[in-house]
Order: C-alpha cells, then structure tokens, then sequence
C-alpha cells in the first residue's frame, strides 16, 4: 500500500520519538481532535511510547459519539417503519438510542441497510421507486460532501423518495467551545486531517490567536501523528501559537474548493446540540435552501421522542477531554463494547471504546 | 463447472425452478435424488436410498456439525457448495481426525434456479471428492419463497481419530511457537467485495479449501502438535482469545509477521477494518511445541494451501486469557474479541 508504509516506518518513527524527548522538558496537553487519530495513536501504541511529560487526551472528533440522542432517536423511528428502507454507515448501527439500536430495529423487521457511501442510498432510491429510502447523514466535514453530492444528484433527477436524515458537525466551532470550557486543560491542538483536506486550515488563525494555542494539521499514520506531535510539542517548548500544516500530502491551506462550493449550496450552519456536549453555537450544517424537500426529519413528523441518557455515563467529560475513559467508574464494568452505556464504547473512534479494546491492560506494558 | 455449462438431466428440466413439490417426498423430491445427488455423490451408501447410512468404524470418532448461509451464494474463489464441504471437513480435522463421512441437509428457497443448485451440488462433489470424503446420507427441504435465502446447508461429518492425537485449546502450553498457514483476512473480504451496498473493484478471492490432506502430513512429522484451529469467523483474533481463555495461557503475537495480501490489506484500510477480525475458510492457526515448529512449517508449505504459512507468536505464562500484539513500533497492544460482525468505518 503505497503512501501508508512509508509513514509506518519503525525506524523512523523511533527517530522522531527520540526527537520528541529531546525537546521535551515539560508537562503538556495535547489534544489530537479526531477519532480516526484515536484509534491510530492507541492501535498502535503511540501513546505509550511518548515521554511521560507528554499527556494525550482525545477530542470530540467521533461522529457518531457526538450525533445528538434526539437524532439517533428519530432515525430509529423512521427506520423502524414500513415502506422504508433506512440506510447508515455501519458503525451507526450499534449506537445506542434511548433503549434501542438500529440493529435491534432490523431485528424487529425494519429494512436497514449498511452502505459504504450516500451515492449507494440514490442508487438504492432509484431502484425502489415505492420505497422510501433515507441516509443518514452524520459526520464532519470530512463525510459532508458525499453526502452533499447524493443530494445534489438526487435533486437533478427528481428523487423524490430518497431523503436524508442530516446532523453535521463542524470543527472549529468545538475546539472554541472546548478552550472556552472553564476545566480546559489542553494546550496544543491536532487538527483532523481530513476534514482539513475538505475545508482547508484558514479557519484555525484566528482560533491560534486568540486562545494562543497551536494548532497542527496532522494526518493519521504512526510518522504523520509523531510528526504533528513533535510539532506541537516544539511550538509549545518555544512559546510559539501558529498554525502549522503537518500533513501537507492531503492538505493545502484552501483545502478543497469544489466539495467546499457544493457544501455551501446544499447546506446552511446552524447551531447543534452535541451529544454529551451540549450545545455549540454555529456548530452544524444542516440543509439550505432548494432542498428542504430532502429532509427526512421534515418528510417523517416524528414525535413523542423521550430521550434517556444512561446516568453512569461521562461521555460528555471524555470528549471534552476532562477525563480519560478508563477514570470513567463505569469503564469496564457496566460499560462494555458488549454493553455500550455511551457512544463513545461504540465506534472503533470512539475514546472509550479505542481504550477498552488496545489499552485495557496496563500491566501489560511490563512484558518483555 | 459454471451455471451455464451445466445442463440438466432429462426430468429436471421440466422445472427450472424449485418448486414446493421438491421437497415434498413424492416424485419430484426422487428425481432430484435420482437426477442430480446419486449421480454428484455417486456411492455405495447413498445409492441405496434408504433413511439411514451404515457405517463401519473403528475407534475414536472426530464428529462435528455447520450451517452455511453465505450470501451472495457465489463468490469470487468459490461458492455456498464448496463451502459447505470444506468448512467441516476442516473442523473435523482441527482435532486431529482423518475425515471420512459426511452428510449433507438442504433448505430450499422455492423459486431457486435449478441450474444454481446444479452448479452448487456438482461443486460439493467435486470438494468431497478433493478431500477425500464420503457423502452418506442427505435431505432437501423446501420453504415458501421469502422464508430463505435461496439455499441453505447444513454439512456433518465423521473422522476416525489419528493414533494418539491429542489436539484441543486446552493443550496450548507457555513455550508454543504459533504459526499460521497463510494470508489472513481472504474469504471474508472477497466476500465484502461482493456484497450488495459496498461492492468494490479488486481481485480478492476466497481461501476456500480443505485442509485435512496438509493437517495429516503435518501430524506425520510426528511434531508434538497442541492446538489446532480454523479462524472463521471474528478470524485469527478470535480464534487466539477463545485458545488464550480454554488454556489460561498468554498469546503475545507480532503484529508484522501477520500475513496479509496486500491487496486485502488495502481494502481492510478502506472500509476501516482489520485484518485480524476478517474471517477465513481455507487457513489453520497451529500452536506446536517450539522445537518442532521447522518441521510443521516445512509440511505446510509443502501444499499449495499453505506456502505463506510462517510463525505470527508465541505462548506465555504471563497475561494468562489476553491476547497481546506488538505493534511494528515495538509497542504492545491488547488484541480483543469483536462484539458483533465488524462495522465498516464512517471515515
């Protein structure tokens, strides 16, 4: 696999690693803000190879942690009823709702579908004409326009079951409400590669300045992550804030113009609750003009939604980053990948989850 | 043999589809017997018809049962039929058993093309008759279309119990060297490639095939052989924790050395999934005592089935139940047990 390999080097990476303790002579926080970004740093063990002055804690960056209760509730409800077929990437299948699952909403007859990308849903819609079909339309920038582009294509032709469940999120907005945050303790940011592959890294120099926090654009094999730290940690060393691109193979500081312009026209920001957050002003996209007739929240009246958080749950404080999964009292023990009480168990980005399967046992770190 | 090249025999023609009466027990159940299984499975057993096979054993039976409801039913590197032969055949010789019976139970989907079941049928033959088995007693049933997926099978066979062996998880012992046979990752991700909503363009086949003619000249090395074990499903991963738990030992594996085509590997970085948890249909994981893991090695690669077979780890008293990886950055990692079927990544 060309352009991986190359930035899983052993010996590099040990090369930079060295380099990260040279120029280390001080505690810091550092926040990588993407769950692909977790789950690489705890796969492959990076976390634990860092200098012990080097503190990662993990951001909200997980889609489907962060996709609000009330959402997750409305797409069981309409996928649960006859006449639809309700579509998702796979890992959304098994987030918990108040009491249930899209899984156990198929197990009970509803027609749910994994696909890889919203273009299959059209294709879908096109060949069931008597069939609702509804996507649902999670994620960051990073899946934003795919999803852009399955609206756009289904608006051209007509479409007219076919629509979309959409609760986007957006970046920026939650690394400022994370330094507003009166617990904050991160001091240097790694911004989500790909999302900045789509929307660039002009948004992050006023958010730099302000808080005087740097932030490195930062990609997601074993070398991209030690080199975004490395950067972090030797801005921080030299009291320096900038914004600096440390995954310049996939990311140029305008990022990509086209899939931002079809962005622009198919949705509108508008504030968005965060599940476990709370909500972010100007935090979300949802549809724009021209294509209300595509939501599906408009299209199914759903109603009478109760939503239950489980109350053992601190999923909010992990992805503020204000407390690690394994200082959850219910990591562990009432929380499972098996019995998720929080999304964040769920997906393989999720913290919770990245901690439970790669780190759980400490004491192995004493094996030879 | 492919759909188009098989051409039914006389009766059968007349329904090129299955119909209820198939599995009714009157006269179109017997022409399917008489048409289609007799002459596929041709043998002195089964060609009796009657409700029971007859068999002559000596000593210790292996005995083991599977279902196969794969979907789609044909698959790059294979298809349900062969499948269904080899996936007990090589359960039965995990315990160190010579396969030798085997029967196989139909489900039925009405409406399924009687060329499919023709190709599905000749293609179990065709692998009994690679791996050396027997088919001895049978039966169709047929459901009312949309309560199946076409075709269901069940597959149970019989081995007689090689002199001496002892081979379970129990028997994995701290000091055991672990090999794997091959790639990992194979049947399930060609199995991906084809299924509806995530099809994608790459030339991944399944591993598909018995194992019991490499197993037997692994044993005849006379290496002091402890596990045995096919990875199907929740793969290699499962298979090391559910050995690590039955043994209470240590597995400590090096990621690296996990063998993975490369082009799987690429499509298990696209959809977010590894390697490890993708299940497999032709390839065993072996746990050997250290001294004699040249020669098991040397009696896999000896067979087409197992050329990349190499060793992946080690067994050890510490971490007893764990699974542990050492990731190529010299970390170590816990390598756990899936919960369901791995999801494929939003991003």
């Amino acid at each position: 696999m060309k352009y991986l390999e190359e930035f899983r080097d052993p010996d590099l990476a040990r090369r930079l690693l060295d380099d990260i303790a040279r120029i280390t002579t001080k505690h810091h926080v550092l926040m990588e803000v993407c769950g692909g970004q977790t789950h690489s740093i705890i796969r492959n063990g990076i976390d634990r190879l860092l200098p012990d002055e080097i503190e990662m804690v993990h951001g909200p960056g997980c889609p489907v942690c962060v996709t609000p209760l009330e959402t997750i509730d409305k797409a069981l409800e309409i996928a649960s009823r006859d006449g639809v077929v309700f579509c998702s990437f796979g890992d959304m299948l098994r987030v918990p709702g108040s009491g249930r699952d899209l899984f156990s909403v198929k197990s009970t007859g509803g027609d749910v579908r994994i696909v890889y990308s919203p273009l299959d849903a059209v294709q879908i819609a096109r060949d069931n004409p008597d069939r609702e079909v509804v996507f649902f339309g999670i994620g960051f920038e990073t899946t934003a326009p795919a999803n852009a582009m399955a609206l756009y294509q289904a608006r051209q032709e007509g479409l007219t079951n076919f629509s979309m469940l959409v609760s986007h999120v957006l970046v920026p907005p939650a690394i400022r409400a994370i330094l507003d945050s009166p617990t904050n303790r991160v001091e240097a940011f790694l911004a989500a590669g790909h999302v900045c592959s789509v929307m660039g890294y002009e948004e992050y120099y006023p958010i730099a300045e302000q808080y005087g926090t740097p932030i490195v654009v930062t990609g997601f094999e074993p070398l991209d992550l030690l080199q975004g730290i490395k950067m972090a940690v030797l801005q921080l060393e030299e009291g320096r804030a900038e914004v600096e691109n440390a995954y310049q193979r996939a990311v140029t500081r305008g990022g990509n113009v086209p899939a931002q312009q079809m962005l622009a026209d198919v949705f509108t920001t508008v504030d968005r609750n965060w599940r476990g957050i709370g909500a972010i002003p100007r935090s979300g996209w949802a549809l724009g003009a021209g294509y209300e007739a595509f939501d599906a929240a408009e299209r199914f009246t759903v109603t009478d939604i109760d939503t239950v958080e489980s109350p053992l749950c601190h999923a909010g404080e992990v992805l503020r980053g204000t407390l690690k999964p394994d200082e959850c009292p219910a990591f562990g023990k009432e929380c499972t990948p098996r019995t998720p009480l929080g999304a964040t168990m769920v997906s393989a980005e999720g913290a919770c989850a990245a901690y439970y399967l790669y780190g759980r046992f400490k004491e192995l770190e004493a094996t030879p | 043999m492919t759909i188009e090249d098989w051409t039914c025999p006389m009766p059968l023609r007349d329904h090129p589809r299955i119909v209820m009466g198939h599995g009714g027990g009157g006269q179109l159940s017997a022409e399917l017997i008489e048409h289609l299984f007799v002459p596929a499975f041709g043998n002195g057993e089964l060609t009796e018809l009657a409700d029971a096979a007859v068999l002559d054993l000596e000593g210790s039976i292996s005995f083991s049962t599977d279902t196969f409801t794969v979907h789609p039913r044909f698959f790059p590197g294979g298809d349900i039929g062969e499948l269904a032969i080899n996936g007990t055949v090589n359960d039965v010789a995990m315990r160190g058993a010579v396969p030798r019976y085997l029967s196989v139970g139909l489900v039925l989907e009405e409406g399924l093309p009687m060329a499919e079941l023709g190709v599905i049928v000749n293609s179990m033959a065709r692998a009994a008759a690679h791996a050396g088995v027997t088919v001895v007693t049978g039966d169709t049933k047929v459901v009312d279309r949309g309560h199946g997926d076409g075709i269901y099978i069940n597959t149970t066979g019989i081995g007689i119990m090689r002199d001496g062996a002892d081979i379970r998880p129990q028997r994995a012992t701290p000091g055991d060297v672990i090999i794997v046979s091959g790639t990992m990752g194979d049947h399930g991700m060609a199995i991906m490639s084809v299924r509806e909503g995530l099809e994608f363009e790459a030339s991944i086949r399944s591993d598909s095939a018995a194992l019991n003619h490499m197993i037997g000249d692994v044993l005849d090395t006379g290496g002091d052989v402890h596990v045995l074990r096919d990875p199907t499903r929740g793969g290699l991963a499962a298979s090391l924790n559910e050995i690590a738990t039955a043994a209470d030992v240590g597995v400590l594996i090096e990621e690296r050395s996990i063998p993975v085509d490369r082009t799987v590997a690429a499509a298990c970085e696209m959809l977010g999934m590894d390697p490890m948890y993708v299940a497999n249909e032709g390839k065993v994981v072996a746990f050997v005592a250290a001294g004699d893991a040249d020669r098991v090695l040397g009696a896999m690669r000896s067979h087409p089935e197992g050329v990349n077979a190499t060793i992946i780890g080690e067994v050890t008293d510490t971490h007893r139940g764990v699974v542990a990886a050492r990731t190529p950055l010299g970390s170590i990692r816990v390598v756990d047990m899936q919960v369901g079927e791995q999801l494929p990544r939003i991003c």
